[in-house]
């Protein structure tokens, strides 16, 4: 696999959220804003990155019966390193991410790509396979929380522009998360039909 | 007293765990499609968190913060967590095969389920003691079931339902469960004296 092909795989046509439709709690949960969007994707792929190269590296050495056990492991290891420098250098971003921080452990996402794709390759396919699955997340989240923020807040990057002033709230609110996926995945679902 | 109602009030209705904190929300779009899953995946996640947070509370106030090891804390839940399913499973076959064969394909499933991990943590932000903690994720679990229920037996009727082509399958999913998530709102002035 060239790294063309990785690269249009994660942004495009196996984008994790959007046609792997894996990853769906972070999504929902933080595209509320696109401040929240981008801070909850970067720091994904930062996990998914180190992550991906760490267990590249040593998957001759992890027993495969203990392996899941093992990934969690080094992932939840890079996730504490990526939610104390959260909170010691972005405490704002870390306080409006909240719980959803940890919870990068248990995103499908990270565990897939560690099972399908860096228990299998070398370190540098594997790293960049970690990078554009994440940019392919965070893309995701942008397209969501711009439409999500606009529609909800009527505002985009938290108040630095302001579109219009009578928002429809439920576009923030969980019910509008759910409703905005479902739209952009059948847009998704309809456009990769054309292509065939 | 109130206060535990209020806490498993809140868990059931108000902030329910899937349609207002989004926690869980893999399994509760993976496997909704039939009635009879969803309730078995429904039992098994009350059955796992309301262990689940017993431990990690354990774990947290009796292990983590005297040792001063806090910032450990979502290592240490998520392994907490993993061994506790394996564990579950194994007492499980052993001891009572007929709920194994009913629920134990739906717990390794469990072990990434981020409803568990993130009632531990919520159990860990607010404080709860142990009595509360283990209400909260008994009464997260039930929360947890009765949306995945009502949602799978939507989902059952849809089956015949016709919609466009590119709405097919998950998109129409999440609209059902945007619109449950607008019912559920109903519940958000809830209270209890």
């Amino acid at each position: 696999m060239t790294v063309s092909e990785q690269i249009k795989g994660g942004l495009i046509t196996n984008n994790p959220v959007l046609v792997q439709l894996i990853g769906m709690c972070p999504t929902l949960a933080t595209s509320t804003s696109l401040t929240n969007g981008i801070g909850m994707g970067l720091s994904a792929t930062a996990v998914l990155v180190c992550s991906n190269i760490v267990i590249s590296l040593l998957r001759k050495i992890i027993p495969s019966k203990i392996r899941i056990a093992a990934y969690i492991t080094i992932i939840a290891g890079f996730v504490t390193i990526i939610d104390l420098l959260l909170q010691a250098f972005i405490p704002s971003l870390a306080a409006s991410l909240g719980l959803f921080i940890p919870l990068i452990v248990v995103n499908c996402i990270i565990l897939g790509r560690a099972e399908a794709f860096a228990s299998k390759n070398s370190v540098v396919p594997s790293a960049i396979d970690g990078l554009f699955m994440g940019l392919g997340f965070t893309l995701t989240l942008v397209i969501l929380s711009v439409i999500r923020e606009l529609l909800g807040a009527g505002t985009i990057l938290g108040g630095a522009i302001t579109v219009f002033s009578s928002p429809a709230t439920i576009m923030i609110l969980p019910a509008g998360g759910f409703l905005t996926l479902g739209c952009v995945i059948a847009v998704v679902q309809k456009l990769s039909k054309k292509g065939e | 007293m109130t206060n535990i109602l209020a806490i498993a009030l809140a868990a059931v209705l108000t902030n329910n765990v899937i349609l207002a904190q989004f926690y869980g929300i893999c399994p509760f779009l993976g496997v909704s499609k039939k009635v009879d899953t969803a309730s078995g995946m429904g039992m098994a996640v009350i059955f796992v968190m309301g262990i689940a947070s017993a431990v990690t509370w354990v774990v947290n106030n009796l292990v983590l913060i005297p040792l001063g090891l806090d910032y450990m804390r979502t290592v240490a839940f998520i392994l907490v967590i993993a061994t506790l399913v394996q564990f579950v499973e194994m007492f499980m076959m052993k001891s009572m095969p007929a709920l194994y064969s009913s629920l134990g394909i739906f717990l390794p499933l469990i072990t990434t389920n981020c409803a568990v991990l993130g009632a531990a943590l919520v159990n860990n932000q607010n404080g709860y003691n142990f009595i509360e903690s283990v209400v909260y994720g008994v009464t997260s679990g039930i929360g947890f079931l009765l949306v995945i229920v009502l949602f799978a037996s939507i989902r059952e009727r849809l089956e015949f339902a016709e919609p466009p082509k590119c709405f097919e399958g998950f998109p129409l999913a999440l609209v059902t469960a945007s619109l449950m998530a607008i019912a559920f709102l109903g519940f958000s002035g809830l209270k209890i004296w």
